[in-house]
């Protein structure tokens, strides 16, 4: 396990293409890091970057103490995760978890200690002798994870791992990811672009945009103070509403406004569309005209919603301003 | 098809059958030859049934070959066009699989200027450029060799376009996950590049195996000794003259023998051989 830093990390692959712009962090060890953005923001280019699949044009990446830019991915300590598995189709799954220990010349035995384990904690004892086109998707994702766990690298890097499964089985990855993590405690990088994901399993997330770094911390921490207008439009389901006012914009979230009386009403909207979702009602409308400013708001499942003109109201503590030229927030 | 119409179904069988006997009937007509006397032959018509030459006749040929023509026994010919027959699809292998390699995984200089190169002699049949390739053999004193039988035949452009065009279909990402996991650029490809052609080196050698066995052009050119002719070479030389002059029987025969070994490769490889064409394993 080790820490992992960034600093002032710069990517381009011609002089006037410039993927990453100057990424910094440092990463604790055993913490779980998500880089979540939107698809073509460069973070997987980042990712890759870590791995040394990536030359890093500028800036460096530390693992432990050790700067890592020119060393070969086998000598970073690391294990990837691809997005589609990457498995070697004709091996059988204790063959593709034991290949990076047979070229690093383990012995047999250490080899078959440690694929033994990973297949355990992975609940892929019965498998071992398959080959992957024999498996279901979840099992290849986790005979995925094995290979990176059998390694036990100092970081673990995974790319979307959980975008080629359906959606009840992501979730139940997502938790036994958890899981693991917990279990291992092995320092992570987690690429994404789902935003449930990286809220779910991230200590600390980085959320990328263009190839900036727009907002660093802790999940709950951005969803409740985004730095940027990207920010606060890119997490949440549905996102922040931004409606202009006086020069600025006023954010806030779709669940602190609730109907009121029209002569208290602090915004009104048009409905525009009702989704019931048994918990609760989303409301879609917009402020004036068509084309101006969406608002979507999330009422208590009693709430009387119905076409027409619908009056909200909020407290002022949880307004977020921003500056419509910079993004950036203003208060 | 699922619909019923007998009309359909009587003229489909129709156009089989006919295309069956214009492919089997002269099959069947070199294999009764080949069982009959030489005057038996010449009697018009032929027969069509099988006659009781069959032991006589093979015999000959694969210990004497003709009488009145070439004498070489058929039996070495065979040995002959085996050894043309694997050491072509063998030498194209290797070399196309290791260059097709290069080319896909290695970022070298002048990298596309030499795949094409090799490209454009897939333009240039080995007629083309025979003349120049048989001084060269020539020159290097390989005539009458299996050294020159081979050599020349075994540079191959449709080889390594097939082999580059399969590796440009494996996942980039098992070539990181390899580099990832360790493995060296020739780890990478004796363990996991190898493994995943084994299908598509079936078909190729189906294919390479009867180019090989069926040259004929450049064998008649290299090889003036008798115990350097293929089976193919072999029965051109049997025939000495007119018509009447030749030994059909034994011709026929020889024929027959030039026809199985690659029927029997593809009866064999068939299976491999399909799977190589359709189907990756990826």
């Amino acid at each position: 396990m080790a820490a992992v830093s960034f600093r002032d990390v710069r990517k381009s692959y011609t002089p006037e293409l410039q993927v990453i712009h100057g990424v910094s962090m440092d990463i604790k060890d055993g913490e779980f890091i998500v880089i979540l953005g939107p698809s073509g923001c460069g973070k997987s280019t980042l990712l890759r970057m870590v791995a040394g699949l990536e030359t890093i044009t500028s800036g460096e990446i530390a693992i432990g103490d050790r700067v890592v830019n020119n060393l070969e991915p086998k000598d970073r300590d690391i294990a990837m995760v691809f997005q589609n598995y990457a498995l070697y189709p004709h091996m059988t799954v204790y063959d593709n978890m034991a290949y990076g220990l047979r070229i690093r010349g383990l012995s047999k035995d250490d080899i078959s200690v440690r694929v033994k384990k990973a297949a355990d904690i992975l609940e892929l004892d019965k498998y071992l002798e398959r080959r992957p086109r024999e498996l279901s998707g979840g099992q290849r994702q986790r005979v995925a994870m094995g290979r990176a766990i059998v390694r036990e690298p100092q970081v673990f890097l995974f790319d979307e791992p959980l975008s080629n499964l359906d959606a009840k089985l992501r979730v139940q990855m997502r938790a036994e990811l958890q899981a693991l993590h917990r279990r291992l405690g092995t320092t992570s990088l987690f690429v994404t672009h789902d935003q449930v994901e990286a809220m779910t399993l991230a200590q600390r997330m980085i959320v990328i945009n263009a190839g900036r770094a727009e907002q660093i911390g802790a999940p709950l921490e951005i969803y409740a103070n985004p730095a940027t207008v990207f920010v606060a439009s890119f997490i949440g389901s549905p996102p922040m509403n931004l409606v202009p006012r006086d020069g600025r914009l006023l954010g806030i979230r779709p669940e602190h406004l609730e109907p009121c009386a029209a002569s208290d009403a602090m915004l009104t909207i048009d409905v525009d569309l009702i989704e019931p979702l048994g918990a609760d009602i989303l409301v879609y409308g917009h402020v004036g005209d068509r084309d101006s400013a969406r608002v979507a708001a999330r009422l208590p499942a009693d709430a009387l919603a119905q076409a027409g003109k619908l009056a909200l109201r909020y407290d002022p503590a949880n307004v977020h301003w921003f500056d419509p030229k910079s993004g950036l927030r203003s208060t | 098809m699922v619909e019923n119409r007998p009309w359909l179904t009587f003229f489909s069988h129709t156009v089989l059958i006919l295309g069956v006997i214009a492919v089997a009937f002269p099959l069947y007509v070199t294999f009764v030859a080949s069982t009959l006397t030489l005057e038996q032959i010449m009697q018009v018509p032929m027969r069509l049934l099988p006659g009781d030459q069959l032991i006589e006749n093979y015999s000959q040929v694969l210990t004497g070959g003709s009488t009145k023509g070439s004498k070489a026994a058929v039996s070495h010919m065979l040995v002959n066009s085996l050894v043309m027959a694997l050491v072509i699809p063998l030498g194209k292998m290797s070399i196309s699989v290791i260059s097709a390699f290069a080319f896909v995984y290695f970022r070298f200089r002048l990298r596309m200027f030499f795949f094409w190169m090799i490209f454009i002699t897939l333009m240039l049949p080995v007629e083309v450029r025979i003349i120049p390739t048989f001084k060269v053999i020539a020159d290097l004193g390989m005539l009458n060799t299996y050294a020159g039988l081979t050599v020349p035949l075994i540079a191959s452009a449709t080889a390594t376009f097939l082999f580059r065009q399969f590796f440009m279909s494996i996942p980039d990402e098992l070539a990181e996950a390899a580099r990832v996991d360790g493995a060296s650029p020739m780890r990478f490809f004796w363990d996991v590049v190898l493994p995943l052609s084994k299908t598509i080196m079936a078909a190729l050698f189906v294919i390479q195996f009867i180019y090989g066995w069926n040259q004929y052009l450049w064998p008649l050119l290299v090889t003036t000794d008798e115990s350097m002719y293929t089976t193919v070479i072999g029965i051109k030389r049997m025939m000495v003259g007119s018509d009447s002059a030749n030994e059909w029987n034994l011709i026929m025969a020889t024929a027959i023998l030039a026809m199985l070994p690659p029927a029997l490769v593809v009866m064999f490889m068939q299976k491999w051989f399909v799977k190589g064409l359709v189907e990756t394993e990826k």
